[in-house]
């Protein structure tokens, strides 16, 4: 009854062609942006800016990244992590050694360091594809994290490889508090969101998903293959590079190569598989469900826990509650697959359909 | 409906137990404990964490607490994660009457944590891991990697390689192959142990084993070509049980094997069977079930029922009495900030750290906690976090660590300070750190 779009006529091209055709949706997420830059800050504490919405965003802007490369481009990628590591410590390379670099810019540069390795490890797509190309980025995992290793330089010759990140300052403004930082991460992410929105919408976004859809097919109404899929993967890691810079800048502050395993990279594919491939929300749903759902659980069986230690005066040992709570992340995460295999997002959208439909279904 | 109002009656019963157990952390003294059950690490974590959580049982069991004031803790898995690490130090941290210290067990962790806990000024204890140049206080204020670190450790290593030799001089022209777990934690000590090969002309061959290290084949085949006199195994987990088996194939003695603290417990060399047989590693903690803190332990905590470790026979391995020396130096650096700031009060992290600072477990106050010879004398200062650098050296006879070196093998304190000072100070530069004036503190 209150969803639903009758009596919306589009009268122009532009209001034909816009994110969010229905009023109530533009209502809804204008809603959303003010809660989470106005609201949030307002009612926040420091444990849940620094210790979940940060990552949360973060995370979602890498599964967004690799969304990009996956679900629209098509091209199987297990090398994520490594192109946030590639992120995370170019842009502490280019603060530490250009004088006077202003943060901002390093984000970018550290992105388009990304997008290079990217690029470099995108080309045997050109020739492979599905688990064979997922090998081919598996290798890119390994080598950037042994090249950070390996190469004193990129960690300034720390003995232990390790990296601090400098302070963050925009003219002239110190980030340097849990609300400022969760701000600059929500406009960095909220902006590069909108950027990825639109691009998919846009010849680029719908030559991936061509080549996604039959790469042949594709070649032959005339999109070409190398440039279609170097740009997705060039795409693909410039946001994972800069969810990598946020990561180190943002968020933890004191990153390590090993930080970036192959089990982030894993983690975040899991983002996508479970939030949605090819969905922009998807994005953002997976990664909460990834994020979150363990802090939930395990703050839950902990209180559970206490209940149980409270009225029956017995507690479970912590390695048993340790192990449960994995137990029941993974129940879950099957239990969603083969409820919606499209991921969170397809979820969203026949609750949407169904609310146009509601009180009066047919 | 049943089952919505079970889960209803389910979630009203998790909110209150939730009140209810902030509510009894008023008057307490609250350490969180990031500790970490499963996964890779469990081993490790289970029985340092078991050992941690006993002893505090142990004192409010036995002395009511450290002068009265209960300890009261709660665990916080980690998985060994880095970003649940963060989360779960942000959840504790202000808990009951607020975090007392932090102890991640996890160098990656440790890392993640710097930042914030000079924010937060809550004091973090790193024993045996961590940031090696955290040991300058000048510069890391917060962070105290207690009685040693991994180049301490590296000029111990060599130190008690010269003696079973018979002198530094006789190590000169030797070869000593230095193999490591391919991480930040095994590059570490290559650095002091290249100074070494200078000062004292032995020859030191690095080689890395990827992780998680169970496939050593090519790099056993070169230390074969190399004929080194020993080898140094600076590994992890599985790699530890790997390279001992390697080695037996290959025909290398055991016997001139030396491994780190990390690859010295029962859960590396029992999986190798009698390949383990002769291995020699550092150890800042001895181990055993008759120690008389680990009896007392066993009396009054298991003796009630209450001891952390499900399998009793941990009890007193070398991580559970690991997690007994993490007990010690918490509760020693409460009682410590209670004489100066108040007998039988609630200490905030500020002053824990004061007490961590004067911290001064001497062999007498040693003998007096039932651990003397357990675990090195300790005395940090608010220069010199590191307070001790003392190891010894124990090997597998089969069944048991065997302690081979009855007194405690100093490193060059010397040349590690040095070191610690020059790649502190670097990082005080790139951060902008004033250092701290130790002269003007009390």
């Amino acid at each position: 009854m209150l969803y639903r779009e009758a009596g919306q006529f589009k009268t122009s091209y532009a209001t034909d062609q816009q994110i969010f055709p229905i009023r109530q949706d533009r209502i809804g997420v204008t809603a959303l942006a003010l809660f989470a830059f106005v609201v949030v800050p307002l009612i926040g504490n420091q444990y849940w800016f620094s210790a979940i919405l940060i990552p949360f965003l973060i995370f979602a802007l890498a599964a967004l990244g690799l969304n990009i490369l996956t679900g629209y481009a098509g091209q199987l990628s297990l090398g994520t992590a490594a192109f946030m590591a590639v992120g995370a410590f170019a842009a502490y390379n280019f603060v530490l050694r250009v004088p006077g670099m202003p943060v901002l810019v390093a984000f970018v540069l550290a992105g388009g360091c990304a997008a290079l390795v990217g690029v470099v490890f995108g080309l045997p797509s050109l020739r492979i594809k599905g688990f064979y190309l997922a090998v081919a980025t598996l290798a890119a995992q390994f080598f950037v994290v042994w090249a950070l290793v390996k190469f004193p330089w990129f960690s300034n010759y720390s003995s232990s490889g390790v990296i601090t990140a400098q302070k963050v300052t925009i003219l002239g403004f110190d980030f340097d508090t849990p609300v400022s930082k969760y701000l600059l991460t929500l406009s960095i992410v909220a902006l590069m969101a909108l950027a990825a929105k639109n691009m998919v919408r846009s010849a680029i976004g719908r030559a991936w998903m061509a080549v996604r859809d039959m790469d042949v097919a594709a070649e032959v109404i005339g999109f070409r293959l190398m440039r279609t899929k170097l740009t997705a993967f060039a795409v693909s890691s410039f946001y994972c590079g800069v969810a990598g810079a946020l990561y180190a800048y943002a968020y933890l502050g004191t990153v390590e190569p090993e930080a970036f395993t192959l089990d982030m990279s894993f983690r975040i594919l899991f983002m996508v598989i479970i939030g949605g491939i090819g969905s922009i929300l998807g994005s953002f749903l997976g990664a909460a469900f990834i994020v979150l759902l363990p802090i939930f659980l395990n703050i839950f069986v902990h209180a559970a826990n206490g209940v149980l230690q409270s009225l029956f005066s017995l507690s479970l040992p912590a390695s048993i509650t340790s192990n449960l709570e994995l137990m029941v992340f993974g129940g879950l995460i099957i239990f969603f697959l083969i409820v919606e295999p499209h991921g969170l997002a397809r979820l969203w959208q026949i609750g949407k359909e169904k609310l146009r439909l509601w009180p009066f279904p047919h | 409906m049943s089952h919505r109002n079970k889960l209803v009656a389910w979630l009203a019963g998790a909110a209150l137990g939730l009140t209810s157990l902030s509510a009894a952390a008023q008057g307490e003294q609250f350490v969180p404990l990031l500790s970490y059950r499963v996964g890779a690490y469990a081993a490790g974590g289970s029985g340092i964490f078991g050992g941690y959580i006993d002893y505090m049982n142990y004192i409010n069991m036995k002395e009511g607490g450290v002068n009265g004031v209960k300890l009261a803790w709660e665990e916080c898995e980690t998985e060994y994660n880095n970003s649940r690490g963060v989360e779960c130090y942000e959840r504790l941290k202000k808990k009951g009457t607020g975090a007392t210290m932090v102890q991640p067990l996890s160098t990656g962790i440790t890392y993640s944590l710097i930042d914030r806990v000079a924010a937060d000024k809550i004091p973090m204890v790193t024993i045996g891991y961590g940031r090696t140049d955290a040991a300058d206080g000048r510069v890391f204020p917060w962070v105290f990697p207690a009685i040693t670190t991994y180049w301490s450790q590296a000029s111990a290593m060599i130190k008690y390689i010269a003696k079973r030799e018979g002198g530094e001089d006789k190590l000169k022209g030797k070869k000593i192959v230095h193999l490591y777990h391919d991480s930040a934690y095994g590059k570490e000590p290559i650095g002091v142990f290249q100074e070494y090969a200078k000062r004292l002309g032995f020859e030191i061959t690095s080689i890395a084993v990827p992780h998680p290290g169970n496939e050593q084949q090519s790099q056993w085949l070169q230390i074969r070509q190399i004929r080194p006199d020993y080898v140094i195994l600076w590994g992890w987990g599985v790699m530890n049980t790997v390279a001992l088996k390697t080695a037996q194939r290959n025909g290398f003695p055991r016997e001139k094997m030396i491994g780190v603290w990390w690859a010295g417990s029962e859960e590396d060399v029992i999986p190798a069977g009698d390949a383990s047989k002769g291995y020699t590693t550092a150890v800042f903690n001895v181990a055993g079930a008759n120690l008389p803190l680990v009896q007392d332990v066993k009396k009054v905590v298991y003796g009630k029922g209450k001891g952390n470790m499900e399998d009793v026979s941990r009890v007193g391995s070398v991580y559970h009495v690991r997690g007994l020396v993490h007990g010690i130096i918490t509760v020693e650096a409460i009682r410590k900030a209670q004489e100066k700031y108040g007998k039988g009060k609630v200490m905030t992290a500020e002053q824990v750290r004061w007490g961590l600072e004067n911290l001064n477990l001497d062999e007498a106050r040693l003998k007096a906690l039932n651990a003397s010879g357990m675990m090195p004398p300790l005395k940090m200062s608010c220069a010199d976090h590191e307070g001790s650098g003392l190891v010894k050296f124990q090997t597998w006879d089969g069944n048991q660590w065997k302690i081979v070196t009855p007194d405690w093998v100093a490193p060059d304190k010397q040349m590690i300070r040095a070191m610690i000072e020059e790649s502190a100070g670097k990082y005080a530069k790139e951060k902008n750190i004033t250092l701290r004036d130790c002269g003007k503190e009390s």
